[in-house]
């Protein structure tokens, strides 16, 4: 579009910012590893500990990666959805996609043991995760779209989002009833979030599925920009609806449901950043708040990640907790201050 | 993009409705290029649904429609983006959109695949700018603005989409004496100095007589359309809405109210 300000030099910031809070995020953590030993064991060189090398390659940098891409991803997908609505409150949290990937998830490390009566803990693996927890999220994203082209009304739409989450909720719950106790703490733990106990492998296969959402999304930059008008307008300026949805949807969906298969659920972060991100960057061009909003998530993330690691202590908050910490807040302040949230 | 007087907007024997209701019928309109065109008639005619079917965001019940000498079914979506422009009564969905942004909105259907702006796409959208008034106004988000600004900026998008056809649906309503005959005049000079072919929908049957060069009543029956000279002399103002309220007087071309 036909905005003339120049944004390099912000950029330049967050991209400082980011790798500032990558080196925050790998240096602190349960055990105390100086600064100046992890900076030379990133960079290759010896460390003065042996399980420090191992920390660090092993548990601090796959989880800053997988920071990023969670917040990255997450945010992404909130901005799409809040374009796609033509709804500033729209997030994959708020809309119930999210529970929708909690539903295949539950489904497939709980139901699939209720049906076949035997567990498939044999073919459990990341990718039939990701797989299960991708069409739980698409499925619920179908429904809100449809609904959302019935009903114009944005309220109406976001108390649907919600009852999606209730019953994904109550369907979790007959499933938690039924299933066994290691089938029910596994999805426990995935349900409470975390972008650590990944292995370099998931976070390699998360980046490739967040990399597809993120291509999917700069694909559809332009229909995203016509959708700032409206349908009928996109439409008259050359838009196919029906195949820019679908595009879009896909990209979501993978979005939200790859990252949330590998981290959990994760609440606030698409619906808050897209909007912080509008406090820097003053524009609605989907070319410079793509980038944009994926690096502010990051940056969040990460930050979030190393509140949630209590540094110098061994314990570690559910990163869920955090991130509804820092972003209930910030919805409210935006609408207190702003009045109404545009988009 | 533009033939002086060609056959813009050929339709003949329309019938417009929604799934398998016809709401109106028997449509005829024939408009050359550099023409300004009203559709008038009661609430409920059918006016909007007329310039949604010509616009190709709904499809016609029956009946031929053809733009630029062509049928409007012919064009692909990209074509049809480079030949016919619209502007809705509907906000645009994002009111947090710059004058700027949104106006290069326009020039979608020119730009690569990524939306980058050549020199001439920005020299459309400066000109255009400055033709509707807006060039204080280019940095301004979309709520910011009046109802008049708005439309200005909305009419604007669509003459920097650069096609032979405009259609606008009430581009006056909400707006005030003085700027309802600022948008009129803009529409009639965009015809005239670009020979664009205008079709707009409206309510102010007396402005449309003074400043347009086609009328079409919609009267769901036989669907006068000429001059408006022609249709004063044929007295089809005086049919349009039932006697016992309004009167149509033909010497000063205005309704007046019945006492």
């Amino acid at each position: 579009m036909g905005s003339q300000r120049s944004y390099s030099f912000v950029f330049a910031i967050i991209v400082l910012a980011l790798l500032l809070a990558f080196l925050l995020n790998v240096s602190s953590g349960s055990v105390n590893i100086p600064f100046t030993a992890v900076l030379s064991g990133m960079f290759g060189g010896h460390m003065e500990v042996e399980s420090w090398n191992y920390i660090l390659w092993n548990y601090r940098m796959p989880k800053a990666f997988s920071s990023i891409l969670v917040g990255g991803g997450l945010s992404l997908s909130g901005l799409l959805m809040q374009t796609l609505f033509r709804n500033p409150l729209a997030g994959p949290f708020v809309l119930g996609i999210s529970s929708g990937a909690s539903l295949g998830a539950a489904l497939l490390l709980m139901g699939t043991s209720m049906i076949t009566g035997f567990t498939v803990m044999p073919f459990l693996n990341d990718v039939s995760l990701v797989i299960a927890a991708s069409l739980g999220s698409f499925l619920v994203l179908l429904v809100v779209l449809l609904v959302a082209n019935r009903i114009k009304d944005t309220m109406a739409l976001l108390i649907i989002g919600l009852m999606f989450g209730s019953i994904t909720s109550a369907i979790v719950s007959v499933l938690a009833y039924f299933t066994t106790a290691e089938n029910l703490q596994r999805f426990v733990f995935w349900s409470f979030g975390s972008v650590g106990n990944l292995s370099s492998r998931q976070v390699a296969l998360m980046g490739a599925i967040v990399g597809l959402g993120v291509l999917l999304s700069i694909v559809s930059i332009k229909r995203l920009n016509a959708f700032l008008l409206g349908e009928n307008y996109a439409q008259s300026l050359g838009i196919s609806l029906k195949r820019s949805r679908l595009t879009i949807i896909i990209a979501t969906g993978i979005l939200a449901g790859g990252v949330t298969a590998f981290a959990g659920p994760i609440a606030f972060v698409g619906l808050a950043v897209p909007h912080l991100t509008r406090q820097i960057f003053d524009t609605m061009e989907h070319r410079i708040l793509i980038p944009a909003v994926f690096l502010y998530g990051a940056i969040l993330m990460l930050l979030c990640d190393v509140i949630a690691q209590l540094p110098n202590s061994a314990n570690i908050l559910p990163i869920n907790a955090i991130t509804s910490l820092v972003g209930a807040p910030v919805v409210i302040w935006l609408l207190v201050r702003k009045r109404k949230m545009l988009f | 993009m533009s033939h002086p007087n060609r056959l813009n907007i050929n339709v003949e024997n329309l019938a417009i409705g929604y799934k398998d209701r016809v709401i109106c019928q028997n449509i005829d309109l024939k408009l050359a290029s550099g023409e300004l065109c009203a559709i008038v008639g009661v609430n409920g005619v059918g006016k909007s649904t007329l310039v949604r079917t010509l616009g190709n965001l709904q499809p016609k019940m029956n009946g031929e429609i053809q733009i630029a000498g062509e049928n409007l079914g012919a064009f692909n979506m990209d074509q049809l983006a480079k030949i016919l422009s619209v502007v809705l009564t509907e906000q645009p969905a994002s009111k947090n959109l710059r004058v700027q942004e949104l106006i290069a909105l326009g020039r979608q259907p020119y730009t690569n695949w990524i939306g980058t702006l050549t020199q001439e796409d920005k020299r459309y959208i400066q000109t255009n700018l400055k033709a509707f008034l807006l060039e204080d106004l280019k940095q301004r988000k979309c709520h910011e603005l009046s109802d008049g600004q708005l439309q200005r900026v909305l009419i604007a998008r669509a003459a920097a989409q650069d096609t032979p056809v405009v259609l606008l649906d009430e581009p006056t309503t909400h707006l005030d004496l003085y700027h309802k005959v600022q948008i009129l005049k803009m529409l009639q000079q965009l015809a005239h100095q670009s020979k664009k072919t205008i079709v707009f929908t409206t309510h102010e049957i007396d402005l449309a007589i003074q400043l347009c060069d086609k009328i079409l009543i919609l009267d769901g029956k036989t669907n006068p359309f000429g001059t408006p000279s022609d249709l004063i002399k044929q007295k089809h103002f005086e049919q349009l809405f039932p006697s016992d309220m309004v009167q149509f007087d033909s010497s000063s071309g205005s309704f007046k109210v019945k006492k």
